[in-house]
């Protein structure tokens, strides 16, 4: 539980004018701060003078959990972190273990994953778009949102069963092929979102009234957005040109083109124009993934490490045996460390995996991207007004899953 | 893809723009070095980690300007029982590093490198409340996601996973 300094809880401080500054609660139950994040403003009549996060009421102890896990148990963990994102968790995990052990993923897995990676991330943005206008006042955006989620959601539903914590990436590639038809349901609704993203755009880019609350609102430096550890669209709209997927290419990324939105004003509106713009480029790739998808294996070939298939069980005793060792002994992972970021829509996601050459990991830290953007937020907010704290923490996107973890 | 044996010889990685320059800086300030699954680790005494965070970040030809990341771990019980972990990033030059330095079980207590990335703020106190690490010069050294309260630090190895206290 927090303390306040009961003096400043009362009375707040003495300002340059003669007046007193006012300590004001926000959250952890607010509508705009988008999870459990509790803010303890201090004001000078509306002006913000200082702003501490408090968080923690999500903390689960996800990294403890971890290290008492086979490794292959962990995958299900990292969807509830970010939960917006699961796949890119999996992801960042999956490719932090098969680095960890040295593991070669075929095509077809990881265009599979680029394919899915680039769903969630327009999943994500989706979400983001339609709540940070909702905050700013415009509930039908919301909705529009909210329409072609669901189809990406059906997606999730047509690989891995689940709408949410998919849990599709594994150890060695992915869970299982796509059933019939999804490329082609894919397809379709690649072909028509763009002109959902006009339409978007159409409600919120002129939009006088949307402009106000957001063109040079909560403004961030490069150097500060730097110094203070922002990352991904937050990092971009002050206009630092970084993208892990081109500049350290993973999972076949290298194979796609695709442009990196950079906006140089550090605003509110920067950063959602950059991340509008990241949705056109994800439907590209998203594009180019379904136009090269390559055929052949979806697991890597190490029966030690990958689980057999069905078939193969029920015929072969030697994928019987690897079945029951994996499952009840898990597999050994050579010792070593590895740090795997990974671009996710909020920023980079780093896994930081230690082995000690057991089945279960040593320790496994989470770089979430959203703890790193929420540092920034005290920064954004000097000096502005409280209805533009809602734009602020909008337009940083977090995710309290990510941050507390 | 077999594993690459890790190289651990000084002289093999001089090329690391990081070490080259840590090395021409003062030599003292690199105990030893790691290059494993492409990645490079050097370890760093503890009196010297914010000046060598500090030389890293402000290093002309590539600098390491961004904290990505900042933890520990435990190696309990074998001591040094502390391992921080200090990601860096190059921005420009998409470069990346990772320092260590180790802490005494019974002395844990390291210089904060606040002073060098105020990012480094909220990533040194969740290591003070999930490892129980001090960060001297921390400007605000709290518990973040425990509460105020808590007993015990939840990531260290000798602390239960599950079960009452």
């Amino acid at each position: 539980m927090t303390q306040f300094p009961t003096a400043l809880a009362e009375s707040g401080r003495e300002t340059a004018s003669g007046d007193r500054t006012m300590i004001l609660n926000m959250g952890p139950q607010h509508p705009s701060t988008h999870g459990v994040l509790r803010l303890i403003l201090e004001i000078d009549g509306e002006t913000i003078v200082g702003l501490k996060p408090e968080i923690g009421y999500l903390h689960t102890g996800i990294e403890k959990t971890c290290e008492a896990k086979f490794y292959q148990q962990v995958v299900p963990l990292t969807d509830r972190i970010d939960y917006l994102c699961p796949m890119t968790n999996n992801l960042a995990y999956c490719l932090a273990v098969e680095k960890l052990l040295g593991l070669e993923i075929p095509p077809r897995a990881q265009w599979m994953r680029v394919l899915m990676n680039e769903l969630t991330r327009i999943n994500s943005h989706l979400v983001w778009l339609g709540t940070h206008a909702m905050d700013l006042g415009a509930m039908t955006v919301f909705l529009y949102c909210f329409r072609e989620r669901e189809d990406v959601l059906r997606f999730f539903e047509m690989v891995s069963g689940q709408r949410m914590m998919t849990s599709y990436f594994r150890i060695g590639g992915i869970a299982l092929d796509p059933p019939l038809g999804f490329f082609e349901k894919v397809k379709k609704f690649a072909d028509r979102f763009l002109g959902n993203v006009d339409e978007y755009e159409n409600l919120l880019t002129g939009n006088p009234i949307f402009m106000m609350r957001t063109k040079g609102v909560a403004h961030l430096s490069a150097e500060d957005a730097i110094a203070m550890g922002a990352c991904g669209p937050t990092l971009r709209g002050s206009g630092v040109d970084i993208d892990l997927r081109r500049d350290a290419p993973y999972t076949g990324y290298e194979n796609f083109q695709f442009k990196v939105p950079v906006r140089t004003e550090g605003d509110v509106f920067a950063r959602y124009l950059c991340r509008v713009a990241e949705l056109r480029e994800s439907i590209g790739i998203v594009q180019q993934a379904l136009a090269g998808m390559p055929e052949g294996p979806i697991k890597a070939d190490s029966p030690k490490v990958v689980l057999p298939d069905r078939e193969k069980m029920k015929t072969q005793m030697e994928a019987l045996i690897y079945h029951f060792k994996i499952i009840t002994e898990g597999f050994t992972v050579p010792a070593g460390e590895v740090y795997q970021a990974v671009e996710s829509p909020r920023g980079e996601m780093g896994y930081y995996i230690v082995s000690d050459g057991t089945a279960k990991p040593y320790r496994v830290h989470m770089r979430g991207p959203s703890f790193a953007n929420l540092q920034v937020l005290a920064k954004m907010c000097e000096g502005q007004l409280i209805a533009d704290v809602v734009a602020a923490i909008g337009s940083i996107d977090v995710v309290l899953g990510d941050i507390d973890r | 893809m077999a594993l690459a044996p890790a190289i651990t010889d000084i002289e093999q990685l001089k090329s690391h723009p990081a070490l080259g320059h840590l090395l021409a800086w003062n030599a003292g300030a690199v105990q030893s070095v790691k290059f494993d699954r492409d990645e490079l680790t050097i370890w760093v005494p503890k009196e010297s980690i914010r000046e060598v965070c500090a030389i890293l970040r402000d290093f002309p030809d590539c600098p390491f300007n961004y904290l990505a990341d900042l933890t520990c771990v435990d190696w309990n019980p074998s001591e040094p029982r502390f391992e921080v972990v200090y990601h860096l990033l190059s921005i420009a030059k998409k470069e990346r590093v990772r320092l260590k330095t180790r802490l005494d079980g019974s002395s844990a207590s390291v210089e904060s490198v606040t002073s060098v990335w105020p990012s480094a703020n909220h990533y040194e106190r969740e290591v003070f409340d999930l490892f129980g690490v001090r960060f001297t010069g921390h400007p605000n050294l709290k518990r973040i996601m425990m509460p105020d309260d808590w007993e015990g630090h939840p990531l260290r190895k000798d602390y239960p996973v599950e079960g009452y206290r």
